[in-house]
C-alpha cells in the first residue's frame, strides 16, 4: 500500500534531508584544516532513505549502523553537538573521542551504535531486537546497511536467526552502487537483486527508489507495520547514490571508477530539490518556511561546531582507561 | 559434584537468580545438553531463556553483544573452541571493544564458554587452546578453572560481571570431581589459587595441567621438595602478585602452558617475572607448554605430545639441580589420549 505523505511527515523529512546535507557540506568545508583527525564517509546525495527511515521509526525503536552513519545518527534524533565533537576527538564527543565519526551513540534515542567493519552491527541490531522480544517490549530495530553487506557471511547468519525467531528487525539497505571504489558488478552476479536475495532469505523484501522521498517513506512505513504486526524481519532496498569520494570531503570522479555521466545522472535526482519542488507547489510549505529552516539549520552547525572547537581533549589518563568495568580496572 | 554438574549448577543458579540471564549455543537443549552442562535448563527455565541455535557462530556471538546492550545477560556456548574461530571479528572488534570505543559508557557482559578437546582421536581442528589468542586482547577477560568449584564460581562472576568473558572449559575436566559450595558462589576473576605451598619452586599452572602439577608436586615432596603451586583460574587478567611474591620467595620459577609454546602464555609470565624479579631468580625460569604443532588424530603420534605430571617432575628436578623419580608418574591404567578408563569417545 502507498502512503501518502502526510505535511506534517513531508515537512519533517525534507527539513532533515537538509539538515544532514548542511552539516555534512559544514564538515566537508571544514575538513582541510586538519582538526576534524579521523576517516569521515559523507551521505551528501543519499540523505533520502535516512531521512525517510527517521520519518518511520518511533521513540522507542533503536538503530544501529556502520561506517556512513552521520545521516542515520541524525536523522534518528542523535546529539548533534556530540557527533561533531566526536569527530573533533574531544571530551565531550559521544565516544569521548575515542571513536570517530565511524563510532556514533545516542543511546537516549535509541541510536545504540554504528562500527567501522561492514555487516559488524548487523548481529547486534538482531541481538537488541532479541532482547525486545524476550522482554516482550515494543519497538523495532532498523539496521541501516550498505549494499556490500550482503556480501558478508555475517549479514547470511544474523538474516537467518532474525528470520527463524520472528524477531522485529528492519533491515534499511542503501544501494549506492560502489563498495569504495568496486562496482556492483564484481560483486554480485548479474541479474541478481539485492532485495531478491533477501526474499530468498526468509526476509519480507521490497526495493525502490531512495532518492524519492515520499516512495521511500512509503516503503519503510509499510514494512515497519509488518514488523510491528509480528510478521517478522522486513528489508527494504532503497537505490541511491553517493556524490563525494567513499571517504573525505572531495569529489573523485577524476579517478575513473565511475564515468563523470553517471554521477551527473544522479545528480539530477537530488532528493532534496524532488521533494521541496512537490511540496512548494502543494503548498505545504512555502519560500518562508525554507528560509527559517535554512536559518536554525544554520545556527544550529555554527553552535555545533563551536562547541566542538572549544571543548577540551580527553585528558591523557584515558588513553587506557574505559577498557573493563570498574571492578576489573584496577588489574594490569 | 563433578566440573559438568558444577558448570550446569552455576547455570541454573544464574537463571533462577536472574531473569536477564539467558543461555543459549548449538545444542544447548539437546538430548546430551553440551556433555550435561546444560542438562534440563530449558525444560526448567523455558525456551525463551535457554535455546539453540543456527551453526553461525559469528552472528551468534554478534547477538549476543546486542542482546546485552538490551539488557540482557547471555552466555554462548560452543562445544569447541575451534568453532568460536569463526566469531573473532565480533569478539575482538565489537565484544572487547565496545565499552572504549563508545567512550566507556557501557559494556558487553557477555560469557563465552568454549570447550577444550583433547586426545581420542580430536585432531588439529577439535583440541586447540587458544587462550593467548583471547589473553593478547584489550577489553577480553578470559578464565580457565582447574576445580568444580572454580568452575561454578568463575562461571557466576563472569555472569554477573560487566565485561566480556571467555570462559574456558577443559573437556577431561568434566568428569572431575571437587566439592562445590551451593548456592550463589563466586569467585573473583583475577584471583589466583594456591594449591600448595613450598620454599624451593614456583609452578604456575592452569586448567587441566593444574591438575597434572598437583599430582608432580605432591609426588616430589614425598622426595623432599617443596614447591609453591599457583592455579591461575584467570588467564587476562592475571594474578601478577601472586606468582611474584612467590619467586621473590623460591628464586625458581617453572610455567606450565596448556597453550603452543611460541607466543604463549607462559612466555608472557616468563619475561615479566624475568624483568621484574630478576634479583630473586636463582635459576633461568623454565616453561613446558605444547610443542608448536597441531595435535594429530592418530593416538601414535600424540603420545608425549601433552605435558603429563612426570615430565613437570623432572623439570622440578632440573630446575634444583636434582634427578627426582618421575617415572613412577607415568604408568596410567588407562590409555594416553583419555582422561580416564571411562572415556570412551566420541568426543
Amino acid at each position: 500500500m502507498v502512503h501518502p505523505l502526510d505535511p506534517g511527515v513531508s515537512r519533517r523529512i525534507l527539513r532533515d534531508m537538509i539538515r544532514i546535507r548542511a552539516v555534512e557540506e559544514a564538515i566537508a568545508d571544514r575538513y582541510a584544516e586538519q582538526k576534524m583527525r579521523c576517516p569521515t564517509h559523507l551521505s551528501i546525495g543519499q540523505e533520502g532513505p535516512a531521512a525517510a527511515a527517521g520519518a518511520v521509526l518511533d521513540g522507542q525503536d533503536l538503530a544501529v549502523s556502520g561506517h556512513r552513519a552521520h545521516a542515520h545518527y541524525l536523522a534518528k534524533g542523535g546529539d548533534l553537538p556530540a557527533m561533531i565533537a566526536e569527530i573533533y576527538g574531544k571530551a565531550t564527543g559521544c565516544s569521548r573521542g575515542n571513536g570517530g565519526s565511524m563510532h556514533l551513540v545516542d543511546e537516549a534515542v535509541g541510536f545504540m551504535g554504528s562500527t567501522a567493519i561492514v555487516g559488524g552491527t548487523v548481529p547486534v541490531g538482531v541481538g537488541l531486537a532479541l532482547s525486545l522480544a524476550i522482554a516482550r517490549k515494543p519497538g523495532l530495530v532498523c539496521i541501516f546497511i550498505g549494499d556490500a553487506v550482503l556480501e558478508t557471511g555475517v549479514f547470511y547468519e544474523s538474516a537467518g536467526f532474525a528470520a527463524v525467531r520472528k524477531l522485529p528487525v528492519l533491515f534499511v539497505c542503501e544501494n549506492n552502487l560502489y563498495s569504495v571504489y568496486s562496482p556492483l558488478d564484481v560483486r554480485q552476479p548479474a541479474g541478481r537483486a539485492l532485495a531478491g536475495v533477501a526474499a530468498a532469505l526468509g526476509l519480507g523484501s521490497s526495493s525502490g527508489d531512495g532518492n524519492d522521498p515520499q516512495a521511500a517513506y512509503s516503503l519503510l512505513r509499510t514494512a515497519a507495520d509488518r514488523v510491528r504486526s509480528g510478521a517478522g524481519p522486513q528489508f527494504v532496498e532503497l537505490a541511491t547514490y553517493r556524490w563525494r569520494e567513499h571517504c573525505g570531503p572531495m569529489f573523485d570522479n577524476e579517478l575513473g571508477y565511475r564515468t563523470e555521466s553517471e554521477f551527473l545522472a544522479w545528480k539530477a535526482r537530488d532528493p532534496i530539490p524532488r521533494l521541496r519542488q512537490s511540496l512548494l507547489s502543494d503548498g505545504v510549505i512555502d519560500a518562508v518556511w525554507l528560509a527559517a529552516v535554512h536559518d536554525e539549520i544554520q545556527a544550529e552547525i555554527d553552535a555545533a561546531f563551536t562547541f566542538a572547537e572549544a571543548s577540551p581533549f580527553p585528558e591523557s589518563s584515558l588513553a587506557s582507561a574505559d577498557i573493563y568495568s570498574r571492578e576489573m580496572a584496577p588489574f594490569p | 559434584m563433578t566440573y559438568a554438574e558444577a558448570v550446569r549448577d552455576a547455570l541454573a543458579v544464574a537463571l533462577e537468580q536472574d531473569p536477564s540471564v539467558i543461555v543459549y549455543g548449538l545444542g544447548a537443549p539437546d538430548p546430551k545438553g553440551v556433555f550435561g552442562t546444560t542438562l534440563g535448563l530449558q525444560q526448567r527455565f523455558g525456551q525463551d531463556r535457554v535455546f539453540d541455535m543456527p551453526t553461525a557462530e559469528n552472528a551468534m556471538t554478534g547477538v549476543g553483544i546486542g542482546a546485552a546492550l538490551g539488557g540482557l545477560r547471555p552466555v554462548l556456548t560452543h562445544q569447541r573452541l575451534d568453532f568460536a574461530l569463526l566469531s573473532l571479528d565480533q569478539i575482538i572488534n565489537n565484544a572487547a571493544k565496545w565499552r572504549f570505543m563508545f567512550g566507556g559508557r557501557r559494556g558487553v557482559p557477555l560469557t563465552i564458554r568454549m570447550i577444550l578437546g583433547r586426545g581420542w582421536g580430536q585432531g588439529p581442528t577439535h583440541s586447540q587452546n587458544l587462550q593467548a589468542v583471547f589473553a593478547h586482547i584489550p577489553g577480553l577477560c578470559v578464565v580457565s578453572p582447574a576445580t568444580p568449584a572454580d568452575a561454578k564460581g568463575l562461571l557466576l562472576s563472569a555472569i554477573f560481571g560487566e565485561d566480556p568473558v571467555i570462559f574456558l572449559e577443559h573437556r577431561w575436566l568434566h568428569g572431575a570431581r571437587g566439592e562445590t559450595p551451593a548456592g550463589d558462589h563466586r569467585v573473583p576473576i583475577g584471583r589466583a589459587h594456591q594449591l600448595r605451598q613450598g620454599g624451593d619452586v614456583t609452578v604456575v599452572a592452569s586448567s587441566i595441567l593444574s591438575l597434572e602439577a598437583l599430582q608432580a608436586v605432591d609426588h616430589v615432596a614425598a622426595q623432599g621438595v617443596a614447591c609453591d603451586l599457583i592455579d591461575l583460574r584467570s588467564i587476562r587478567p592475571l594474578d601478577w602478585e601472586a606468582i611474584e611474591t612467590s619467586v621473590q620467595r623460591t628464586g625458581r620459577l617453572l610455567v606450565l602452558d596448556p597453550g603452543h609454546e611460541t607466543g604463549g602464555v607462559a612466555g608472557e609470565i616468563i619475561a615479566r617475572l624475568t624483568t621484574r624479579c630478576w634479583g630473586h631468580l636463582r635459576a633461568p625460569p623454565r616453561r613446558l607448554a605444547m610443542p608448536d604443532a597441531p595435535e594429530s588424530t592418530s593416538p601414535a603420534l600424540t603420545q608425549g605430545y601433552h605435558v603429563r605430571a612426570e615430565h613437570i617432575a623432572t623439570a622440578i628436578g632440573e630446575l634444583l639441580g636434582l634427578q627426582l623419580e618421575s617415572a613412577s608418574l607415568s604408568r596410567r591404567s588407562h590409555p594416553h589420549d583419555v582422561p580416564g578408563a571411562e572415556f570412551q569417545g566420541p568426543f
